[in-house]
């Protein structure tokens, strides 16, 4: 090897290369680094439209004029929306977390196009800013929503166009990430890892790259039509001019449908692998999991309609959509049960990415049972486009991927960064977010009920208490939020020192030193056996000539027992 | 299997199958991406037909059919250009490269020609002669322009990547054994040519 020992000796952290200090970051081609970069970025955005939610809150909490005008709350939740849909829940993470862990997991260096992954969080960034920059100019923030329906947004006088241009940035962004990460899991596992043998996070993050690459295109048109819309008038989405407004939330939701996994798929990925390490077993049934991950992006892909049930489509379409909404629970319910029977008879040990695990399981079981309720025809038509929807899409993407991504950073931490956070802090938080959580959004559904209007300003009075509540929820909730953060904050400059394997988990970043060194592996490892065995290990790190040798006959039969 | 050494990160690394995995995924991003114009196509043809017959009938197939020739022939050079590199003859390469880009140009020159005489006589989207025209012809003329507008600025960066090839081939960058590179630009350069040719029929013929 000519990379001799020296640049394995140090972590990924202290590494100086070519570049020092800032541009050792900025310049770098380290999939790690590049994820750390993405996670700076995504937790600002973050708190900016957590910052925005809060503010709609308030202006919530009575009724009339609270804290802003009517025509700036439309804005407040289009950005809201924007920036917590295509800046957070959709790269948070695969961009952070698939980019620092996929290679490592599969035994690799680095992703297939290390530059080309940089160039993506370029991208990333650029449109962020362009995001941020369509606040402050050409008449103020777009007030659409985040969905840009025409012709609204066709008319709006506000900064539409540089919004959705945005989005389209940002798409461009996430079909090359997926694109890098499809090649790096077909050409750079390490020997002896068959497609049976890959962590489930790397099944997940495989389902999600494909639906970046295939769905994105479709939503970068749309969005480039609405701009062409705007500046040229070629009237294929202008009721006045022919054009037809349903055909965009057609291509619409073409996207943005299947996009929903996108978010989805790399958390539910993430439980399966912090389940087995915390109940010390291996996970059960791993197969149906790792093929549930495809089927879900499959089936993803029929269901876009039922967005559309009031908006004027066939009642044939209608029916066929809903019936295919109903279908993507099959492939959902298996995923969750053969997570809970991982639990069954595990020696569970009790910490705190597995309780926000438990809050995942339990949040998103809402939310999914929610979701047969905006399926079904008959209800939907009574509960569209009220608070009921919003309650529904917090609880599965927020309760979903928000939460599983905070725990995807407590289970991830000591790798990451080398340092351990206080435990019991981590748990307190946890609970309040759960709690603040449930406070927040469950009255959203009651309201919904009710028939309080989404993306309203005002209301009638019987819905004040539940408002006050909501409102009262999201200061407990941002409190769990701000404490969780401060913690693990705190961790990573004084935390103590993380050992290689504080968990006992059994996939290959286990098995590289916390913080990993800047090329993962000394030497390729070779892959044995599957990802979750307990109490044997399945990799063999060092591989000399002779257990190349001896591993290459044994191999075959490995293999045909995975398969 | 990982030879190299570490420069900031980039151990070296090379995988001529992966780098064109990753051109024929990204390529198929770009029928998707057309694929909703596509769609959007077909779905006004049928809502509107009568409309779509009159705007086509406008047509100048003369002209389109020139640049379908421009497009195949040029289809033909840069294959033939990685023939050229697989037996190591630099010079032929460059000329095939060379003869490609010049239809390109060709191409875009037609074009100029093509939408200025449309711009001229009033169509274009909110121009004069569209406001007395059926809501069909109207969706026509924004789609013919949306779309062979969106074909054409793949033309051009489809030019600027065969620009930077040269120019790696002329570093010997780029060489007899080592020619996956041109191997892409060559099948981005062919989806262009596809695309124009679900185009020409679509906006040229159908009548
Ligand atoms: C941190 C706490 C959060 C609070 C307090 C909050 C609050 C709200 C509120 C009050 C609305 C407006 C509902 C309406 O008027 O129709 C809303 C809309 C929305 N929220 Fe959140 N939210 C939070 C986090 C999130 C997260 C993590 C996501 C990630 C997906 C998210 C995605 C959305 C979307 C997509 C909308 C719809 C915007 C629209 O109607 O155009 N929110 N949120
Ligand atoms: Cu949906």
């Amino acid at each position: 090897m000519a990379n001799g020992s020296l640049a394995n000796d140090v972590s990924y952290l202290e590494y100086e290369g070519k570049h020092k200090g800032i541009m050792g970051w900025l310049l770098s081609v380290d999939h790690k680094r590049i994820g750390l970069m993405y996670l700076m970025g995504i937790l600002v955005f973050f708190f900016v439209a957590m910052t925005l939610g809060v503010l709609m809150r308030l202006e919530m909490l009575t009724p009339g004029e609270t804290i802003m005008k009517p025509s700036t709350y439309n804005s407040v939740f289009t950005l809201h929306g924007v920036i917590m849909v295509f800046l957070f829940i959709i790269p948070a993470i695969p961009a952070v977390f698939g980019n620092f862990m996929l290679p490592i997991q599969i035994g690799a260096k680095d992703v297939a196009f290390p530059r080309l992954n940089l160039f993506s969080w370029y991208l990333y960034m650029i449109g962020a800013i362009l995001a941020i920059v369509s606040l402050f100019t050409g008449g103020g923030a777009a007030d659409t929503g985040w969905t840009f329906y025409v012709p609204y947004s066709i008319r709006s006088a506000q900064n539409v166009s540089m919004t959705t241009l945005a989005a389209f940035v940002l798409g461009f962004s996430s079909i090359l990430t997926g694109l890098n990460f499809v090649v790096t899991i077909h050409r750079l596992r390490a020997p002896g890892m068959t497609w049976f043998r890959m962590p489930l996070f790397v099944w997940g993050l495989y389902a999600t790259s494909w639906i970046q690459v295939l769905a994105t295109p479709v939503i970068g048109i749309t969005l480039a039509l609405i701009m062409l819309e705007r500046f040229m008038g070629i009237g294929v989405f202008d009721p006045a001019l022919g054009g037809d407004p349903i055909l965009y939330q057609h291509l619409f939701w073409i996207y943005s449908h299947p996009a929903v996994y996108i978010m989805i798929l790399p958390a539910m990925g993430v439980v399966s692998e912090i389940l087995p390490t915390f109940a010390r077993k291996d996970i059960f049934g791993y197969k149906q999991i790792a093929i549930s991950s495809l089927g879900i992006a499959l089936i993803g892909y029929l269901v876009w309609g039922h967005h559309m049930f009031v908006s004027g489509m066939s009642d044939t379409s209608r029916i066929v959509f809903s019936l295919l909404t109903f279908l993507v629970a099959i492939p959902t319910g298996v995923k969750i049960f053969n997570w809970v029977a991982t639990l069954y008879k595990g020696s569970i040990k009790f910490s705190a990415p597995l309780y926000y695990v438990l809050g995942f399981i339990f949040i998103f079981s809402i939310g999914g049972l929610t979701g047969l309720v905006l399926g079904a025809l008959a209800t939907d038509i009574h509960v569209t486009d009220t608070y009921f929807v919003v309650a529904h899409f917090h609880y599965v993407m927020f309760g979903g991927m928000g939460i599983m991504f905070f725990a995807t950073m407590h289970y991830w931490f000591p790798k990451v960064f080398g340092k351990m956070y206080n435990e019991k802090l981590a748990v307190v938080a946890c609970t309040v977010i759960i709690i603040g959580f449930n406070v927040l959004y469950f009255p959203f559904f009651i309201m919904g009920y009710m028939g309080m209007p989404r993306r309203y300003y005002d209301y009638l009075p019987q819905f004040e208490g539940w408002h006050i509540l909501s409102t009262v929820g999201s200061w407990i909730l941002v409190s769990g939020i701000v404490f969780m953060f401060g913690n693990l904050f705190y961790a990573m400059l004084k935390g103590p020192k993380a050992a290689v394997n504080p968990w006992g988990g059994t996939t290959l970043e286990w098995k590289v030193p916390s913080p990993p060194p800047l090329e993962n592996f000394d030497e390729i490892p070779i892959v044995t056996g599957g990802p979750y065995v307990h109490n044997k290990s399945t990799y063999i790190m060092h591989p000399s000539k002779e257990s190349i040798n001896a591993n290459g006959a044994n191999k075959t039969v490995n293999q045909e027992a995975a398969l | 299997m990982h030879e190299g050494s570490s420069h900031g990160g980039a151990h070296v690394h090379r995988d001529d199958e992966g780098s064109k995995m990753a051109m024929w995924l990204f390529l198929f991003t770009e029928l998707l991406l057309f694929g909703g114009l596509f769609l959007l196509y077909g779905a006004y043809r049928f809502e509107y037909a009568d409309g779509f017959k009159v705007a086509a009938a406008d047509m100048n197939s003369f002209i389109g059919a020139v640049n379908t020739i421009i497009l195949l022939t040029s289809s033909l050079s840069v294959a033939l250009s990685i023939a050229a590199i697989q037996r190591n003859q630099k010079r032929l390469t460059m000329a095939m490269l060379w003869f490609t880009i010049l239809c390109g140009i060709a191409f875009l020159i037609n074009k100029y020609f093509e939408w200025s005489h449309e711009i001229h006589n009033g169509i274009y989207p909110g121009g004069p002669a569209l406001e007395n025209m059926s809501n069909g012809e109207v969706i026509y003329f924004g789609l013919y322009y949306v779309m062979t507008g969106l074909h054409g600025l793949h033309v051009i960066v489809g030019l600027i990547f065969i620009g930077f090839i040269m120019n790696f081939i002329s570093r010997d960058k780029i060489t007899s054994t080592n020619y996956q590179k041109l191997e892409n630009a060559g099948l981005y350069w062919h989806l262009v040519d596809v695309i124009w040719i679900f185009l020409f029929p679509l906006f040229y013929l159908l009548h």
